[in-house]
């Protein structure tokens, strides 16, 4: 299963990018072999309005069934729960760390928007 | 990060001057003019800019006159009228796109048999970060006649916040358009605290209970104030009470006061000067949970010195 | 005639215009109030309702039984109103513009459309004037639409004054369309001709023959007056700035009822326009 992680640089060391709509960039990580790649959303940072549900294409392009971040608009909430992406919540430091305290299980999901539209 | 969104519902109410002396009273703010249609703030805050960006944002059809078979299917099909027939000749006409209609849908684009669309991004405005007295701030201009979708006012948001990370800056101090539209939405989603600053007039109490519909709609934890309340203290009152049943806090009055324009003429803050005023406006700062960060007033000479050393 | 009352710096005077320049003129007039999003002439022509009606702009209605997830429509929507996200296109009902582009490019005509309400016009009789109003819907982003069902209610043969609401962008630009003249009000302050010369801008965008009235004339200095001077630009009315009309304003109070010396100078403000129009410069 893929799980993407809301980033501002290039790899596990790389700091969580705390929201999502404007992440520069995700990594996309493969559980099942342990690999990873990045998959860049410069075009949500230039698009005009929607670039919470512009996203969220992206990472419904990855074909990631889970999603980790910060925080989460409503629009893009909305359009992950519409393709099956579960979200979940972190304060943690840096995208490694996030993947471990999603693999203990200590990772709260989001069920519903928990800030209201960032930037739109 | 503390967010603080200054907006008023009806324009002319005087949110302008409070956030600029809001600015000067934070000290260690960033500042954001989100009232990007009609920006002010920066006429009190002397800004010097050191960023200087231009503001593209979505596209717009261009007819090519020459590859116009005037074939009209671009005016059937466009919902907006911007189709206009741009002139005649020996087969017919030729068509042409008014740009003040446009909305950039991409549809004549589309359909046009002879591909003679072409479809630019749409260069709306610019925006700047610049240096001031109370420390950096990001302002905007949209284009005359530009679509104000709030894009340009997430923009303007996204980099006050940026630079607030940056410097390590605890506070964000935006000043808001007015009205409930596009750029008003854009400008208070996501803030932690909007600021409504109202008249003590039937239109200000009107305009003021539709922009609190918003914040509520948005779940923006807002508090009120009445500027000139004293042009009708019944009216000032009666919207204080209004206000605090619709679910805010109320912040505090500002009385009349006609230093408020003099200070406005001479470029600075209320609260940088004498004005009878700037006492309610320290209070209103005050009961907003705000403490004063800044040397009480900054002198023309000191504001000299600082921006001096920028140099 | 289409006059429309604008200015590019909110408060200056707009609504104050247009109410009492439509009951001082005491003729059939219709006053339409485009600032749908704080429409206020209501406030002060106490109208009896005549009707409401809600607008609604249309949105894509997708049959999920003849699409086939290709993703065309979401490929061509410019505003992330229709976007893909798995199996079929999901739908933001408040980012789309209504341009039936979606229908239009998909390729098994899966998508019909519905209305999505944004508000509602409202119209009032209040002595000589008709009275339509616009009133968004709280949340909603987009004006323009509302403000066109407004104008759309125009009716042929009686004078018509568009109130436009504050500022220089679409929903400005949406008034102002097709009116003879526009009356720009602002007040001889430095944020007053800030915003008075980007109101400029706008109508020498649209092309459409303007003025500007002054409004609080004496509490500033005559840097609006100068700027006009250079460009050529005719001052149409000089409003005093007298406490006395403050109050009457904040009372939601008619300035020629309380005032009646202040008539003559609106029925002035009409036919000096109304003289440019017919011969224009």
């Amino acid at each position: 299963m893929k799980i993407v992680f809301t980033a501002s640089a290039g790899d596990i060391q790389a700091p969580l990018d705390s929201r999502f709509g404007r992440a520069p960039m995700f990594v996309v990580y493969d559980l099942d072999d342990d690999t990873f790649k990045m998959a860049s959303n410069q075009e949500s940072w230039d698009a005009a309005q929607g670039a919470g549900i512009h996203s969220a294409e992206v990472v419904a392009r990855t074909g990631a069934k889970a999603l980790v971040t910060g925080h989460c608009g409503p629009k893009a909430f909305r359009a992950l729960a519409a393709a099956g992406i579960k979200v979940f919540s972190t304060d943690a430091p840096t995208v490694g760390e996030a993947l471990k305290r999603y693999r203990a299980g200590d990772l709260t999901e989001i069920a519903s928007v928990d800030v209201e539209g960032h930037w739109e | 990060m503390q967010e603080l969104v200054v907006i008023s519902g009806k324009g002319g109410t005087g949110k302008t001057s409070l956030t600029a002396s809001f600015a000067v009273l934070a000290g260690h703010a960033v500042v954001a003019d989100c009232d990007v249609d009609a920006a002010d703030l920066h006429l009190l805050l002397s800004p010097r800019v050191t960023e200087h960006h231009e503001f593209f944002s979505g596209h717009g059809a261009l007819i090519g006159e020459e590859a116009c078979s005037g074939c009209g299917v671009c005016a059937s099909a466009c919902r907006f009228d911007a189709v206009r027939v741009g002139g005649r000749r020996a087969g017919g006409p030729w068509f042409t796109i008014d740009p003040l209609s446009c909305e950039g849908c991409g549809v004549c684009v589309r359909l046009c048999p002879e591909q003679a669309i072409e479809f630019p991004v749409r260069l709306c405005g610019e925006w700047m970060v610049s240096e001031t007295r109370c420390g950096p701030m990001v302002h905007a201009r949209l284009g005359a006649a530009a679509e104000n979708s709030g894009k340009l006012v997430a923009t303007v948001r996204r980099e006050a916040r940026r630079i607030a990370e940056e410097k390590r800056r605890p506070m964000i101090i935006a000043d808001g358009p007015p009205g409930i539209g596009c750029p008003v939405i854009a400008s208070v989603t996501g803030s932690n605290l909007v600021l409504v600053v109202t008249e003590p007039t039937v239109s200000g109490e009107h305009d003021l209970n539709r922009v609190l519909s918003l914040t509520r709609h948005f779940q923006i934890p807002t508090s009120v104030c009445v500027n000139k309340w004293d042009l009708n203290a019944d009216m000032t009152e009666r919207i204080e009470e209004g206000a605090k049943r619709a679910g805010a806090r109320v912040a505090g009055r500002v009385q009349f006061d006609r230093a408020v324009t003099l200070a406005q003429m001479q470029e600075r803050a209320v609260v940088e000067t004498d004005a009878p005023s700037a006492v309610d406006i320290r209070t209103v700062w005050k009961n907003l949970g705000m403490q004063e960060g800044s040397s009480p007033a900054l002198t023309p000479a000191r504001n000299r010195q600082i921006m001096a050393s920028y140099d | 005639m289409i006059l429309a009352i604008a200015s590019g710096k909110g408060g200056t005077g707009k609504t104050t215009v247009s109410v009492n320049l439509a009951r001082a003129l005491g003729c059939e007039i219709q006053l339409l109030d485009c600032d749908v999003e704080q429409p206020n002439a209501h406030l002060f022509l106490q109208g009896k309702p005549l009707g409401s009606e809600p607008v609604t702009v249309s949105i894509p209605l997708v049959d999920e039984s003849l699409c086939d997830g290709c993703c065309e429509c979401g490929m061509f929507c410019q505003y992330h109103a229709i976007v893909c996200l798995g199996a079929k296109p999901f739908l933001f009902a408040e980012m789309c513009h209504g341009c039936g582009g979606c229908a239009l490019v998909c390729p098994k005509q899966a998508i019909g459309e519905t209305e999505r309400r944004i508000g509602v016009v409202e119209t009032l009789r209040a002595q000589n004037v008709t009275l339509v109003q616009g009133r968004l819907d709280v949340g909603v982003a987009t004006a323009p639409p509302l403000i066109r069902a407004v104008k759309a209610r125009i009716q042929g043969g009686t004078p018509v004054i568009l109130d436009a609401p504050p500022g220089t962008s679409c929903p400005v630009v949406a008034t102002i369309r097709g009116s003879d003249f526009v009356a720009l009000v602002t007040e001889p302050t430095a944020f007053g001709l800030h915003d008075f010369r980007l109101a400029v801008g706008t109508v020498r965008e649209a092309g459409i023959p303007f003025g500007v009235i002054v409004n609080r004339m004496g509490a500033g200095d005559d840097r609006v007056h100068a700027y006009c001077q250079g460009e050529g630009i005719p001052v149409l009315l000089e409003i005093p700035d007298d406490r006395r009309i403050a109050e009457t304003y904040s009372r939601g109070h008619l300035v020629v009822d309380v005032l009646p010396e202040y008539g003559g100078l609106f029925r002035g403000l009409w036919d000096e326009i109304t003289q440019r129009v017919e011969r224009p410069a």
